[in-house]
């Protein structure tokens, strides 16, 4: 039985040091079978894991996971949380996300640290304009809050902006949604591994998939690290990795991974509520709790599986962060670290079947999977379930870049790339 | 961040070069014969290897001129750099 967290059990807890609380989830060794296995233990594997088992059932599945949960990509990004997206389908899909957000901690009994501070992006030159403008009015259109804002009200939001004229790139106006925010990424990962662990799923970590097997084109399993894991049902969210795992299976993916930075600054007293950013200049800020400016910069245009990046593009984000916030000058950065982020040639994800039976793939989020994870959890598992998408996810389908209807985010929905 | 031996200039930072992405993709001889299919292959399917890949490169603030690497993906190790056109050396 799984205790609730509650002022009451932190009490309790209080009197024993804090050295008799349950353990968040177990570490059990693989079964023989499973009815269906996720590999990939981040947030959108976890949140997978979840959701099959809360919505549809499937109590008998495992997540494995080469290192530790949570200890890839979504313990590596700067935690922004937006739905702003121009196209329907990517309207659609992120909202969604968005929404189950908004009950996620109530849900999960996990203080996700969920905070709606609004996220602000700048326009610095007349094309941006006319693209937040644009983006502005779809958004609203798709039922998702959106205003734009004037170079006095950005001020006005976010008053520590250098909105003078004559620095190199001027602001010119900015849109907010204010349903967006941040969240901890960490607890989003183990409420969903608790909340998971909790229904009987199995969460196998240490344990690195080596090999699909394959009858004719049916999953029959999987070959691990610890041994040989019976299923017909394999749900891929590997993020960087997903080419690597998918050509395990000899299917192809039109993924490119590349190294994200993000960087922290030493901790300070509060100075920026909000998150603002900056496609034209790339940089975007926001503070965490702790007083660290969380600061994401850009990837790198070759393909690396490093976690490392190049010193050129912290450089690039960082002089555009001094001339953006010239208080920031004198801060000095804590931590800097590199996430490999599977891109997709239009900048949207792929949550589908595959033309193996019973092989589905969750990937291609690029620079911005952490927002879309209780969404991407939720219909990824729809899709599993069912063996087919549901309506929000339909439109991200690997049958995309052969039909040609692809779902362009480049550019265009306040992406960062 | 790493040094790059471009076949015309020399070492070189590799912040002066651009990656083209995967090296001997050939383009359709008979573009109207192709498949939806085959033009999904050509377009975006991409091997992303971690490990030992065949790449292009431009030295774009350099001698803006295009080159192929091998590389090691997994640690950003290059094994060889030759001139378009050539063989790629066998790996």
């Amino acid at each position: 039985m799984r205790n609730k967290y509650s002022v009451f059990s932190l009490i309790k807890n209080a009197f024993s040091y804090h050295e008799n609380w349950q353990r968040a989830w177990k570490d059990p060794a693989p079964k023989k079978e499973y009815d269906a296995v996720i590999v990939g233990g981040g947030g959108h594997g976890l949140a997978t894991a979840y959701y099959l088992a809360k919505k549809h059932n499937m109590n008998n599945i495992a997540v494995v996971e080469k290192g530790w949960i949570g200890g890839g990509n979504t313990g590596r990004n700067t935690t922004i949380i937006r739905s702003n997206y121009l196209w329907d389908a990517s309207a659609g899909l992120y909202d969604h996300a968005l929404k189950i957000w908004e009950g996620l901690s109530q849900e999960l009994n996990y203080n996700v640290m969920f905070s709606q501070r609004g996220v602000m992006n700048l326009a610095h030159n007349l094309q941006d304009v006319r693209d937040l403008k644009r983006r502005t009015h779809a958004n609203r259109l798709n039922g998702i809050d959106a205003v734009y804002l004037s170079t006095e009200e950005v001020k006005k939001f976010c008053p520590i902006i250098n909105t003078s004229p004559d620095i190199r790139y001027p602001v010119l106006g900015g849109t907010l949604q204010r349903r967006a925010g941040t969240a901890r990424h960490d607890a989003v990962a183990w409420g969903y591994a608790r909340g998971a662990d909790a229904m009987g799923v199995d969460i196998i970590q240490n344990c690195e998939v080596k090999g699909i097997k394959r009858n004719g084109d049916s999953v029959e399993g999987i070959e691990t690290t610890k041994g040989f894991i019976k299923t017909k049902k394999v749900g891929v969210v590997a993020a960087g990795h997903s080419s690597v795992i998918a050509d395990m299976a000899g299917l192809r993916l039109p993924l490119e991974s590349k190294p994200l930075q993000a960087l922290v600054s030493e901790p300070v007293k509060p100075i920026i509520d909000t998150v603002v950013m900056s496609n034209a200049v790339h940089a975007y800020v926001s503070q965490s709790d702790k007083g660290e400016l969380v600061i994401g910069a850009g990837t790198d245009d070759y393909i690396s599986y490093t976690q490392k990046g190049s010193h050129q593009i912290v450089e690039g984000t960082l002089n555009a962060i001094l001339e953006l916030y010239p208080i920031f000058s004198r801060m000095r950065m804590l931590r800097q670290w590199g996430g490999i982020v599977d891109i997709c040639p239009d900048a949207s994800p792929i949550l589908s079947k595959t033309s193996i039976k019973g092989l589905y793939f969750n990937c291609g989020w690029g620079t911005g999977g952490f927002k879309a994870t209780p969404g991407s959890g939720d219909l990824f598992a729809h899709t599993i379930a069912n063996d087919e998408p549901h309506k929000l996810n339909a439109a991200f389908n690997l049958n995309r870049f052969v039909s040609g209807d692809l779902v362009d985010e480049h550019g265009a929905a306040a992406v960062a790339h | 961040m790493f040094l790059i031996n471009c076949p015309y200039c020399g070492e070189r930072d590799q912040q002066e070069f651009k990656a083209g992405g995967e090296a001997h993709i050939e383009r359709p001889k008979q573009p109207t014969e192709l498949s939806d299919d085959e033009w999904a292959e050509y377009l975006f399917m991409r091997k992303n290897i971690k490990g030992v890949q065949f790449e292009r490169w431009n030295h774009a603030h350099g001698c803006r001129k295009w080159f192929n690497m091998v590389r090691d993906t997994s640690n950003d190790e290059i094994k060889a750099i030759y001139k378009m056109g050539e063989k790629p050396p066998a790996q």
